[in-house]
């Protein structure tokens, strides 16, 4: 079983999250007798080279046909496979929707779907290969769960809480090589069920995937500037932890922050719970406003949409003045 | 084929355009898919009867044959057959598209009645299938999955990703049956001629073979062949709406309401054939 000491969580943060799947896909295959692993020519990509050559039998990859690898997993997770799917985000969300749907949502299949690489990621490779729109998306499948785990150990939980679930799951896949740890020492996560990882009384700051990071230093910026805001951690999508959405009753504001659209997500997700009740405070989303983003590096597509430490902040004391 | 059994097997599909027919006038302003159905009558008729292995007791039995159903909208053909195979009731059958049925146009994964897949949207069944067929292969169990797909649906292109994947991994435990009533929703526009058909599977890698897909002997007989070391597609030559002749290649009724005068007309030429 991986050890989630101090010191695999440091070496494991050295990694990108798609990197990570695969390594938590050779710990999976030697528990679980029923796994099946399946990609569409993203082997490498998925760090799944070891998992095929290790476990053949566990390893299929389609080539190029992302609604053949969907079909196959449905067709397998009805014999009883638990199949993990894999894909660039866009492709496994978008491009396969439609079965994503009717095969493992309306036959509630045990499949999880990975989107790798979501988000900005993949930088210069551009618009095409962005994943700015899978929660939005995924989250109106009824029955299917949406994980966005914010740094590489929660990657693993992740993909553990997956397997264990029996149902569809799609799993996003954000931040790049040398994103920072948010955990530094071992916690239960359970789905559905949201982390705070800090208190704050003016500000509640509800972050996902690679924003929880970027929020925990924008709340320290804001503290130099007196404000109080806290982070919590919403790495489960759908189900959307309400409990976490009451208890920030008594704050100014509600910030949510995320590496996605703010059509859709979880800005939507937060505010349609919201828009029900009268005795909640104001909310501020940010995300990705509705544009195509000028494409180029990591840093470079966060900064223009303002989605760093110092730009989270500054929009939340504007919004605060 | 010995005469009894020629005769019991036609008698069945005679049966089963019967109850299509029936089904479509209780469907009434829904309307139904009775083209593509009446086409498939002959085919699901040899399969039902003599190629699959399965027990309508027993409908969970882990070693029956799967048979998917990728060209969803003829549900009333399958149902047909489920149901005269043993299933369920006539009764229950026609309850079809009534509120609160569980037979519906697209039929809904239901173990109990047989039914393997939910459907209706086209171009999925046969991946699908090749999960089942590898499923069994990785069981290291002997039964086979059979697809059936139709040939309008093979204009999409999720078909051919299938196609060309099974293949690869010489699936020879898999069966798509392609239903070539010549005609879709929109009439002949875009449907390839089964030989095409055939000669594309051959280029993919699949032992292809076009047969007469209303006639119960020849259907066996090749139905009955299990190709060594690839996929086996078998492509039937059928007539859209075969065995009433105002329905017969008039792809108005690919979805059409029958009217009671309709109704009889049908039954009559249906019961005259048999």
């Amino acid at each position: 079983m991986l050890e989630f000491s101090r010191q695999n969580m440091m070496a494991w943060s050295r990694q990108s999250s798609r990197h990570m799947f695969g390594e938590a896909m050779l710990e999976a295959a030697e528990y679980d007798e029923k796994l099946m692993v399946i990609t569409a020519d993203v082997a490498s990509s998925a760090n799944l080279r070891t998992f095929a050559e290790r476990y053949p039998e566990k390893f299929l990859n389609v080539g190029l046909s992302e609604q053949c690898m969907l079909g196959v997993a449905a067709g397998m997770a009805k014999e009883g496979f638990h199949v993990f799917i894999s894909s660039f985000a866009p492709f496994v969300s978008m491009r396969i929707f439609e079965g994503l749907r009717s095969y493992l949502g309306y036959m509630h299949l045990n499949v999880t779907v990975v989107g790798l690489g979501s988000g900005f990621a993949l930088g210069t490779n551009g618009n095409t290969h962005y994943g700015l729109e899978d929660m939005a998306i995924t989250r109106t499948i009824p029955g299917m769960v949406v994980l966005s785990p914010s740094d590489n150990t929660e990657v693993i939980k992740s993909l553990f809480a997956a397997l264990a679930y029996e149902g569809p799951v799609y799993l996003r896949l954000t931040g790049v090589t040398g994103s920072q740890m948010v955990y530094k020492e071992n916690y239960d996560f359970d789905i559905g069920k949201s982390i705070k990882l800090s208190e704050g009384s003016d500000v509640c700051i509800f972050a996902t995937g690679s924003m929880v990071y970027e929020c925990t230093r924008a709340v320290r910026a804001l503290s130099k500037n007196g404000i109080s805001a806290g982070v919590t951690n919403i790495h489960t999508i759908k189900p959307l932890d309400t409990g976490a959405m009451n208890e920030a009753r008594s704050a100014k504001l509600i910030v949510t922050v995320e590496e996605h659209s703010v059509i859709g997500g979880l800005g939507s997700a937060v505010s349609e719970y919201l828009a029900e009740r009268d005795d909640m405070p104001k909310l501020l989303r940010i995300g990705i406003p509705d544009i195509f983003p000028t494409a180029g590096t990591y840093r470079y597509t966060l900064d223009q949409c303002g989605l760093s430490a110092a730009s989270i902040a500054d929009r939340i004391k504007q919004e605060l003045n | 084929m010995d005469k009894e059994r020629l005769k019991k097997l036609n008698e069945f599909a005679n049966q089963l355009r019967l109850d299509m027919l029936n089904m479509a006038l209780r469907s009434g302003s829904n309307g139904a898919h009775l083209g593509g159905s009446l086409s498939s009558a002959e085919i699901l008729t040899v399969l039902f009867n003599s190629i699959l292995k399965h027990d309508p007791k027993n409908p969970s039995w882990a070693s029956r044959d799967r048979f998917i159903l990728s060209k969803g909208h003829v549900s009333m053909a399958y149902y047909a057959a489920l149901c005269r195979a043993g299933y369920f009731s006539e009764e229950e059958l026609m309850s079809f598209n009534s509120d609160g049925s569980q037979l519906l146009t697209h039929s809904l994964v239901n173990q109990e009645k047989g039914i393997e897949i939910s459907s209706g949207s086209l171009g999925w069944g046969l991946s699908i299938g090749i999960g089942c067929a590898l499923s069994a292969k990785k069981k290291n169990e002997s039964w086979r999955t059979y697809v059936l797909l139709g040939d309008g649906e093979c204009n999409e292109g999720s078909v051919w990703e299938a196609f060309m994947a099974a293949a690869r991994m010489k699936l020879n435990n898999l069966i798509a049956i392609i239903d070539c009533n010549g005609m879709q929703l929109d009439g002949v526009n875009a449907v390839m001629p089964p030989d095409k058909h055939c000669a594309m599977l051959d280029a993919c890698g699949w032992e292809a073979v076009v047969v007469d897909g209303h006639d119960v002997t020849h259907l066996e007989e090749i139905l009955a062949a299990k190709p060594e070391h690839k996929p086996y597609a078998v492509i039937a030559k059928t007539i859209k709406g075969k065995g009433v002749s105002f329905m017969e290649n008039n792809a108005d009724w690919h979805h059409g309401r029958i009217t009671a005068e309709q109704f009889e007309t049908a039954v009559k030429e249906v019961k005259c054939d048999a």
